[in-house]
């Protein structure tokens, strides 16, 4: 083999590099600093993270391929690492007080997030199918050990355990439909594979039924992977039971790196295939939204909510796949930009309000009265709840919009109405975060909590944004708009 | 194309017909006497302590995971050693780092102790 | 400079962040060079770019710089970008000027008060938000910067939010606003239904091809923009609001409640004067409406004690006056006399918080008299802004109301003009009254605060002087060419206006026998007053008592709010008990419990297929793959 045909080109996984090299600077930091100084990996876990975003920041515009397209720098891609480092930047700056409160001050952990945020940048920035399956391991795998950090709960492990055993089966449908799509076109290159499907109507008829089985199997494995019905059981357990940086970063990021795969597969490989598939995705959305709605208004527990929630939002997002077209396509890179900012938000409060001793519970009359005694908190849970219920002028709001409006304008009524319907079930259990911490008496004396600067920052910019990215969404929205593949 | 499958597919058929066949003809022909020494386990010619099927030291897992990850080093340096005139240098280099990729998780796990029986 | 403008609304903004967020930590000082420095650069920034917009050729004098995009959605775009013309530049000027001379006032004002960083970031959110209206170059960012502007008034009015009747106040101010506002938000629906844009050229561009002259359309919109006009400049019927938002401190009467956001409604009325032009129906309205609130609010003023609410109706009647003018077709008159007003009636403003600082905190103008030697800056400045309201020639208030008196004249409405004469009488007496009550004469001053009536601090009164000195000499950019003047104000706002040749039926002796009338009623109200309050004291008790009906209604200000209240408020709140009572719960209520208690009921079901056991996720996810291939196979 000839290296000079191998067409590498570094400076397009140098933001992978960076953040691998500085993974394993950690875990062996982890193996060696004696207890004391570990409080340093988590800054030198959130310096990778900038440092990665600054490659990423180099690449933009660039449109770089390397590794015969298996690695490859538009700006779909950067866009999307730009989300994934931006919510890992948030998760660490996160876990630093969280771990501080458990003594659980761990190098490896940031290491498995530098790891999955590695993972997820692969998933995006890539036309292979194999090179997304990879990247989906990688962050699968970190996610599982992840989940199951706080090694002393019972609930954290049966989160991890659950979270591994039904997501090694997703991975199985995973990769068999990736299989069989090799077998019956002989490529795993997504570019390839959407010049080659006009001619397999005609030429390889026999074929069909092996590739639209792949098809299928890929939806499951993705559906499983961004949780949505009837894929998504796994994932209240987890969210109750992780650590909450976790909870939010699994909302946050993997989900986005599933929805950045998806989009490439389907709007783009699979684009000619639209009318075969589109009755499935209607029913996934319509599915998700509802059932994660529905169940939602019957949790106690905040973070299962927010899991329930999560699922419902992942209904709306899926209405763009149905939709099709170039605003879709920008109105989700839209929503998960502002889902990111809300969710880790959300959960930023969460962590601010737990304590070492009641971790694991975040049940809603822990809440009672807190909005008032913690203004700060209660006022950016006011904003993050409104906003993932959709009122305007937050983010939320538009986010929906330009979803529904996509929709509609593809002909697709009937969806958006459901979705609408569903939109006005979910303010109840919003709404009721909002009226239990502001309107409900405390059950105790309680004393306003402390907030670590780090956590604060969180919510502050994150709050900052989703209201200022609700009335000003054009600069987002524009670079959206030049993010479409 | 189908055709090829179609050789899997017999192979598949074939095989499973011959295992079957194999047990099913060992049941029919073999004489059956059996005696405590026979029904015990094989330990390699030893006599065994105890029962098989008690619950396992979870260490032997760690033990397993760690094997199996060289393991797969290992299956990964044939192909590599295969082509490696033609790579030349370029490829020494990446296998180092593969290589040193795998030592960093080994000197993780080390220093953790999970080498270490307790 | 000119391209930077979009500093001048930004530095206020700025000071609002700061003041808003640190200010508690900043200490008192910090604060206040905060809160007046913005606004004072922002204010040299103006002029600069004041002079160079002055230095091109006229016809040239209209800039407009995009910032940046701020809602693009299919064909409805907007950008956040400003407009600067003689019109703007004018209002620029007159918002950041007034509004420094006021916050340093401010400071000395307000320095004992618990909420002083509170007070300064509120000033400079209202500073910002009159300047995105007043530079606004759509009608959405206008209306952005017309409900802000609202929100500082709430904000502000109910500064002292402890107090019932100040939250009250604030309450009564932003409800009624937002009945006007309702109607203008309809207005710019309409414009934009009707002309596919917001922008102001284009709107403005188009009107005359897509708008028929005088027709349904255009009637209806200046129509709902000016209920919101209205509402902003309380004008009647929705006037009840500014008289109780004197609650607030008295820099911010001065600021917002007299120089500029009331004044909000004749800038927007002047901004979009092609189609007023196009509607006449609606200019007569607002003429009607300016001359009857006038005079209306004139007589009411005449009777009150309180020393701010006699300010408070003047500003409304002085209002009137503006409308009057933009009715009449006078825009250029209205915005002068918006203008020489800001000057003079900030002015009476803040002498009056110099006169309660100096009696701690005394509203009663019968409580007060002979104050003149003991506060003598105040006075004096006083003095001069009374001698500008009252039209004493060459004073300001005299050039540009007799600038409006005589626009009505010379249309043939005399009984417009009539009535903006008549007016013009009152406003001197009710002024002398003030003027003569509180400093001349015997003093009425409570014993217990006789002894440390003091002047006030020098951050107050240099304002004081500043603006004394403009209320003088304020009216000298517009002397009318019969006096010998250019009528430069006009002819500067020509290039907004267009140069409208008036129909000349009078010769200039008309304009001076004109001129001479309103002099001589200025005159004869100013010696009414005098002959009641100086030489004559015992007079006004006993024509009180005699005339006890009228004066009764005067002083309850025509039973208006009580009228208000019976005839609306009440009715209102027993119709919406009822739709509370019948409509909501038993039908509205009804169908949403039923609703939601199915929902709750399918969540319910829902939420037993998530049993916790992984056998059974994995049983569904596999229901999942054969329905999903089943899809595929049979399709």
């Amino acid at each position: 083999m000839d290296l000079s045909l191998m067409d590498i080109n570094w400076r397009v996984i140098l933001p992978e590099i960076t953040l691998a090299v500085f993974g394993f600077v950690l875990l062996l930091l982890e193996a060696f600093l004696p207890k004391d100084k570990k409080r340093i990996t988590g800054h030198i876990a959130w310096i990778g993270i900038v440092l990665s975003f600054l490659f990423c920041l180099n690449l933009y515009g660039t449109q770089l391929s390397s590794f015969k397209g298996m690695a490859l720098s538009d700006n779909f891609a950067i866009f999307f690492s730009f989300l994934f480092l931006i919510s890992s930047f948030f998760v660490i700056l996160q876990s630093l007080s969280f771990l501080k409160r458990e003594e659980q001050v761990r190098g490896d952990y940031y290491a498995l997030i530098l790891f999955a945020t590695l993972g997820m940048i692969l998933m995006a920035s890539t036309l292979d199918l194999v090179v997304i399956f990879l990247g989906l391991e990688i962050v699968s795998i970190s996610l599982y050990i992840l989940s199951g950090f706080r090694k002393k709960d019972l609930k954290s492990n049966e989160a991890s355990l659950k979270f591994f055993l039904m997501g090694a089966f997703a991975t199985g449908f995973l990769v068999y439909g990736i299989a069989l799509i090799y077998g019956s076109l002989g490529t795993t290159n997504l570019e390839k594979i959407f010049i080659l499907i006009p001619l397999t109507e005609t030429t390889l008829p026999g074929k069909d039924f092996l590739l639209y089985a792949g098809i299928g199997l890929l939806i499951v494995g993705f559906g499983f992977k961004i949780a949505s019905v009837p894929f998504h059981m796994w994932m209240p357990d987890v969210f109750e039971g992780a650590p909450a940086p976790i909870a939010a970063f699994i909302s946050a990021g993997p989900k986005s790196a599933g929805f950045a795969a998806l989009l490439r597969i389907f709007l783009l490989a699979f684009s000619s295939f639209k009318p075969d598939w589109i009755l499935i995705f209607w029913i996934l959305s319509v599915l998700s939204m509802t059932t994660g709605n529905l169940l939602a208004l019957w949790q106690t527990n905040l973070k299962r909510l927010l899991a329930y929630s999560s699922i419902a939002h992942v209904g709306y997002i899926l209405i763009a796949f149905v939709a099709g077209g170039n605003s879709a396509i920008s109105g989700v890179l839209f929503y998960l930009s502002i889902y990111i900012l809300m969710n880790l938000g959300a959960f930023a409060i969460i962590i601010s309000m737990g304590s070492k001793d009641r971790e694991g519970t975040d049940l809603f009359k822990e809440y009672a009265g807190a909005g008032l005694k913690n203004p700060f908190l209660g006022v950016f849970m006011a904003i993050f709840m409104l906003s993932l219920s959709g009122f305007p002028p937050t983010a939320g709001f538009l986010a929906k919009f330009y979803i529904f409006s996509s929709a509609v304008k593809s002909g697709y009524l009937g969806l958006v109405i459901i979705a609408v319907i569903n939109s006005m079930i979910s303010v109840y259990y919003y709404l009721r975060v909002i009226v239990y911490m502001f309107m409900k008496p405390a059950e105790e004396d309680i004393k306003p909590v402390s907030i670590p600067f780090s956590l604060g920052l969180v919510i502050l910019v994150t709050g900052i944004g989703i209201l200022a990215f609700g009335i000003l969404p054009q600069p987002l929205l524009d670079l959206a708009y030049n993010s479409i593949f | 194309m189908p055709s090829d499958y179609a050789y899997v597919g017999l192979f598949l058929l074939f095989g499973v017909l011959f295992v079957l066949f194999v047990f099913i003809l060992s049941r029919l022909i073999a004489p059956y006497k059996p005696n405590p020494v026979k029904k015990e386990n094989y330990e390699c010619g030893e006599v065994p302590i105890g029962q098989g099927w008690i619950q396992f030291n979870v260490r032997y897992y760690l033990y397993a995971i760690i094997f199996v990850i060289f393991d797969v080093e290992v299956v990964f340096l044939f192909p590599w050693a295969v082509v490696y005139r033609s790579l030349g240098f370029f490829a020494f280099i990446e296998m180092l780092i593969f290589i040193a990729i795998l030592l960093f998780g080994l000197i993780y796990v080390w220093k953790k102790g999970a080498l270490k029986w307790v | 400079m000119i391209d930077n403008i979009w500093l001048v609304p930004l530095l206020p903004l700025l000071g609002f962040l700061i003041n808003g967020i640190f200010g508690r930590k900043l200490g008192k000082n910090l604060v206040s060079w905060i809160g007046c420095g913005s606004v004072g650069l922002s204010f040299l920034i103006s002029v600069k770019v004041f002079f160079e917009l002055l230095s091109l050729p006229a016809e040239q004098r209209i800039f407009e710089k995009i910032v940046f995009p701020w809602i693009y959605s299919g064909f409805f775009k907007v950008n956040i970008s400003f407009l600067l013309d003689p019109l703007s530049g004018v209002m620029l000027l007159v918002v950041t000027g007034v509004g420094f001379l006021i916050h340093v006032y401010s400071v000395g004002y307000m320095y004992e008060d618990n909420g002083f960083s509170r007070f300064f970031s509120f000033l400079n959110l209202f500073i910002f938000s009159m300047l995105m209206l007043v530079l606004a170059n759509n009608f959405l960012l206008l209306y952005l910067g017309w409900e802000a502007v609202g929100l500082c008034s709430y904000l502000l009015i109910g500064f002292w939010y402890e107090k019932k009747s100040a939250s009250d106040a604030a309450k009564k101010a932003f409800i009624v606003n937002r009945i006007g506002d309702f109607g203008f938000a309809l207005g710019v629906m309409l414009i934009f239904w009707t002309f596919g844009g917001l922008n102001y050229t284009e709107v403005f561009q188009q009107a005359p091809s897509i708008l028929v002259a005088g027709g349904g359309l255009v009637t209806a919109i200046t129509l709902l923009l000016f209920m919101g006009a209205v509402g902003k400049s309380a004008q009647i019927p929705l006037y009840v609001w500014l008289p109780d938002a004197m609650e607030g401190p008295t820099p911010v009467s001065a600021l917002i409640h007299a120089a500029t956001m009331v004044t909000a409604g004749v800038y927007m009325m002047a901004r979009c004067h092609i189609l007023y032009e196009l509607a006449p129906f609606t200019l007569g309205l607002v003429a009607v409406i300016g001359a009857v609130t006038a005079i209306y609010t004139a007589s009411i003023a005449m009777v009150q004690n309180d020393i701010k609410r006699v300010l408070a109706y003047s500003t409304i009647s002085q209002l009137g006056y503006m409308f009057l003018g933009c009715g009449v077709g006078a825009f250029a008159a209205g915005i002068f006399h918006l203008m020489t007003h800001a000057f003079f009636k900030a002015l009476l403003f803040l002498g009056a918080g110099s006169v309660m600082h100096a009696l701690s905190g005394e509203l009663n103008m019968q409580k007060m008299g002979g104050l003149k030697g003991k506060i003598p800056v105040t006075f004096w400045t006083v003095f001069a802004a009374v001698l500008a309201i009252s039209g004493i020639p060459l004073f300001s208030g005299f050039f540009s109301k007799d600038e409006i008196l005589w626009k009505a004249f010379s249309q043939g409405n005399l009984l417009l003009w009539l009535i903006g004469v008549i007016c013009a009488g009152m406003t001197a007496f009710y002024m002398f009254r003030l003027l003569f009550l509180t400093f001349f004469g015997k003093s009425r001053v409570d014993e217990s605060i006789k002894s440390h009536i003091h002047e006030s601090p020098k951050i107050m009164t240099v304002p004081l002087m500043i603006l004394a000195i403009l209320s003088v000499l304020g009216g000298y950019v517009g002397i009318p060419k019969s006096l010998g003047g250019g009528n430069n104000f006009e002819h500067f706002l020509s290039s907004v206006f267009g140069e409208k040749e008036m129909i000349i039926h009078h010769s200039a002796f008309t304009e001076y026998i004109v001129m001479i009338i309103s002099i001589g009623v200025a005159l004869a109200g100013i010696f009414f007053a005098y002959r009641f309050y100086i030489s004559k004291p015992e007079l006004p008790k006993s024509l009180a008592e005699k005339y006890n009906f009228p004066y009764r209604v005067l002083l309850n200000k025509y039973y208006v709010d009580e009228f208000y209240f019976k005839i609306i408020v009440n009715p209102l709140l027993k119709f919406a008990t009822f739709l509370w009572q019948f409509i909501d719960i038993r039908i509205i209520d009804g169908t949403a419990n039923g609703l939601a208690g199915m929902v709750n009921w399918f969540g319910g079901i829902g939420r037993k297929i998530q049993t916790g056991y992984v056998r059974n996720y994995a049983l569904g996810m596999v229901l999942g793959v054969i329905l999903v291939l089943a899809y595929f196979i049979l399709k």
